[in-house]
């Protein structure tokens, strides 16, 4: 290997309470994909923030073309090079793509007013190396997420990064986009530019790195070398062990309808109505690409995002759902995709939250009794292993896992008959999810009706018993456990 | 609690301190006049209160102040009705103008500021239209003599109105602090979303802040206006708004909504009293007095996020 254009020594990070990162090692070689791979919470994201300048190491070195250099914040990492394009894109909306690349140094005439010409020359050069087929002077709202990214991308190399960071790109990018994003890092490759490329798709890693880093609590778990690149081997140093181990198998054997959805029309995709059961006792996996209408369908359901005339029976009886109420009422719940956003207030403490949904359960004359609550709270956190002082702790405080457990605490403590989990383990660590399996599991062999929507492909042709297929607002199909696979699962949600 | 104690600390030493420069401070008639108004300002600062704790602000209530003391004229000087049908109208009135700001805000989604600072201008302009930009009275109150006595007496030498106030604070600190609708008045404030996801009717909520808030500025816009006992339409009120904020935000409540006490909104009215109370009797020129109750809610304020950022500092090490 030739001289490492970067190379990460030792590095050591520590945050209350925890020990992020532990003596990593990290070396990139001019024009070399590196793929930083690791489980949530494994350190990947502090390495990288340490090496855009965000945090300080607490012990460590870093060298850019062989020379130490320390970086006190975001302008100094700049300033050598590295570029860091975030998962959420640090894109102002209101500005055009010119705007937003150039912003906080634009090219100036008379000493204070903006050069537009200049301005928007510029970052043709830019974009155009991109294949981006904008004008500089489209406001950047108008374009798409993928278009939205190369944005970013155009950014970084406009301040002559030699060194671009990519955190999950394509987390929120369809199929076409991503094939896009795949070749414009192949061309940057080929230009020298060296690319550290964090993704969970293993698919993509396999396709673009030249080699992968795994990282594992914090430390270094392995690398992998291009010809040694594989699925297994992989998700192997990322949790340590065979993953066989916690993916809880389900029994199957299972009946009659409970849930019938019929008719369901989102507000997103209003020309799409979808009808389909979920059985008593089963895990129906609900997979799709991003932006298939997934959580749509979900909120619909659960009456938060009100639909147009669905009709939801639950055991041969039609219910009329007209806002969450309503659902919680018939024992329909959702654990939605953005726990700290819609699943809790995360302000207020674990018992709070709990008891949210059902306070009257709680209370005598409209006044809560606290200590109804405390006790309700600690008996549900004991019985889903919720680690936390008390339940008078803010949920904020809480790891992802934690936070997750109460917003099931909160609807386990009611009387569930169709759960519906969005992104149930997004940002949850190995052990937490394969509590949450098991959870799931029991759930269902108590007669629970569970969907599961989920991006994971992992988890979604493990834990299913059938897997429901979407695509643009659309049911594409329907897979019974015999005839789920990868490829039948993409096709469908490809639209096949 | 923490900064309900900080601003009561405040309080006391003031107190004290004006005792020591000026003992007529504790002379019974300054502190039975200092009551009467604390007991006024108190009432519609918790109304206040409440909006701000769902994140929410209402700016009309010192224009709502003129309205109503208008109305309440024409209704008892000049149209002769009985107090109690005058008192009943106007708190429907006041009532209703809380619910079409709760509407406005929930339904037609325009943000709380806008639709109450409309409501500042239009009803201070509807106030001088109906009143003639003439000062309204209640002479010699013949006929609504007790309905008068509410707002200028005493019962066992304690003014009417600050036992208004504490018998309202009572209910109301029930209602926020231990009641179903108190809990989920916080849960809104705090994060709308999660609260719908938890089944609750949030725009419900937020209107119904709105909806109290107009119920006790109607409360203590009929005691302002006999307090007062003149009503000049294009001043009467002016500022009220802000001092109900300024009270709220002195004890506790938080303008993002989702923090606030009963307590600290009282010990908020009762600190802005004695700061004018202060400017009286120390003899400074009543025109400091915005000056005063300015400076001090900012050094309180800066005090408050001062002792914030150590307390995080420690909590991270």
């Amino acid at each position: 290997m030739s001289q490492p254009v970067l190379e990460m020594r030792g590095i050591s990070k520590r945050f209350p309470g925890v020990i992020a990162l532990n003596n990593v090692d990290l070396a990139v070689s001019n024009g070399e994909v590196v793929a930083l791979a690791g489980e949530n919470g494994a350190g990947k994201s502090t390495l990288m923030n340490i090496l855009g300048g965000i945090y300080q190491p607490d012990e460590g070195q870093v060298f850019v073309n062989g020379n130490a250099v320390e970086f006190r914040g975001v302008a100094d990492a700049t300033a050598r090079g590295i570029g860091f394009v975030h998962q959420e894109l640090n894109v102002l909306d209101n500005l055009t793509v010119a705007e937003n690349v150039f912003l906080g140094r634009e090219p100036l005439k008379a000493g204070f007013l903006i050069d537009r010409k200049k301005l928007n020359s510029a970052t043709k050069t830019y974009i155009a190396k991109l294949g981006l087929e904008v004008e500089p002077d489209t406001p950047l709202g108008e374009l798409s997420i993928a278009q939205q990214q190369m944005v970013e991308i155009a950014k970084a190399l406009s301040l002559n990064a030699r060194i671009l960071i990519m955190d999950e790109p394509t987390s929120s990018l369809t199929l076409t986009e991503t094939g896009q994003l795949l070749s414009v890092i192949a061309d940057l490759r080929t230009e020298g530019v060296s690319i550290i490329y964090i993704s969970h798709r293993l698919g993509e890693i396999r396709q673009i790195a030249d080699r992968v880093v795994v990282l594992r609590d914090g430390k270094n778990a392995g690398t992998l070398e291009r010809s040694e690149i594989d699925h297994d081997r992989i998700v192997k140093l990322m949790v340590g062990r065979d993953i066989e181990e916690f993916y809880v198998h389900g029994e199957g054997g299972v009946t009659s309808s409970f849930a019938e959805i019929r008719g369901l029309r989102t507000r997103r995709y209003p020309s799409a109505p979808i009808s389909f059961d979920v059985r008593k006792g089963e895990i129906l996996g609900i997979a799709g690409l991003v932006g298939a209408g997934r959580s749509e369908a979900a909120q619909a359901i659960f009456g938060v995002d009100a639909s147009e005339e669905a009709k939801v029976s639950l055991d041969g009886h039609q219910i009329n759902i007209r806002s969450a109420r309503d659902a919680i009422r018939n024992g329909i719940y959702l654990v939605p995709e953005d726990r700290r956003i819609a699943g809790l207030i995360v302000d207020l403490p674990i018992r709070e939250n709990i008891t949210l949904p059902a306070l009257s359960r709680y209370s005598s004359a409209g006044l809560v009794s606290k200590n109804r609550e405390s006790k309700r709270a600690a008996e549900m956190c004991e019985r889903l292993k919720v680690k936390a002082p008390s339940t008078e702790t803010k949920a904020a405080n809480l790891s992802g896992g934690n936070q997750q457990k109460v917003v099931l605490a909160k609807w386990l403590s009611l009387d569930p008959k169709l759960l519906i989990f969005d992104e149930p383990t997004r940002g949850i660590d190995v052990g937490a999810k394969s509590e949450i399996y098991q959870l799931m599991r029991d759930l269902a062999a108590s007669g629970v009706a569970i969907m599961m929507i989920s991006s994971d492909m992992e988890e979604i042709l493990r834990e299913s018993d059938r897997i429901a297929v979407m695509h643009e607002g659309s049911i594409t199909g329907i897979l019974d456990r015999a005839e789920a696979s990868e490829e039948a699962v993409m096709r469908l949600a490809v639209g096949h | 609690m923490r900064k309900e104690l900080g601003t009561f600390v405040l309080l006391v030493v003031l107190c004290i301190a004006l005792a020591i420069l000026n003992p007529s401070f504790l002379a019974s008639a300054n502190l039975q006049n200092l009551a009467r108004l604390i007991g006024i300002y108190g009432i519609f600062s918790i109304g206040l209160g409440l909006v701000i704790i769902t994140g929410g602000i209402d700016l009309s209530v010192g224009s709502v102040f003129a309205l109503l003391g208008v109305l309440l004229s024409i209704f008892l000087v000049d149209w002769h009705l009985p107090a109690a049908i005058a008192v009943i109208a106007v708190v429907a009135i006041s009532t209703s103008l809380g619910l079409i700001n709760g509407f406005l805000i929930t339904k037609v989604r325009i943000q709380p500021f806008i639709v109450t600072l409309c409501g500042l201008l239009f009803y201070r302009g509807l106030a001088r239209f109906i009143a003639n930009d003439e000062t309204k009275g209640f002479g010699a109150a013949q006929g609504f003599e007790t309905l008068q006595s509410m707002a200028t007496g005493s019962l066992f030498g304690v003014p009417t109105p600050f036992i208004i106030l504490v018998v309202i604070s009572l209910v109301m600190w029930v209602v926020i602090h231990r009641s179903v609708y108190g809990r989920y008045l916080f849960a809104v404030g705090r994060n709308e979303v999660a609260a719908r996801y938890s089944g609750i009717n949030a725009d419900l909520i937020t209107a119904s802040a709105y909806v109290l808030c107009g119920l006790l500025a109607a409360i203590a816009g009929v005691l302002l206006a006999f307090y007062t006992n003149s009503i000049s339409p294009s001043s009467h009120g002016n500022f009220y708004e802000l001092y109900g904020i300024a009270a709220a935000v002195l004890g506790g409540c938080s303008l993002r909504g989702g923090e606030g006490s009963i307590v600290g909104i009282l010990i908020g009215t009762a600190l802005l009293q004695v700061l004018q109370n202060l400017v009286n009797l120390l003899g400074m020129p009543s025109s400091l007095n915005f000056a005063v109750m300015g400076a001090v809610i900012l050094i309180g304020v800066i005090a408050d996020q001062l002792l914030r950022q150590r307390k995080a500092a420690n909590a991270t090490v």
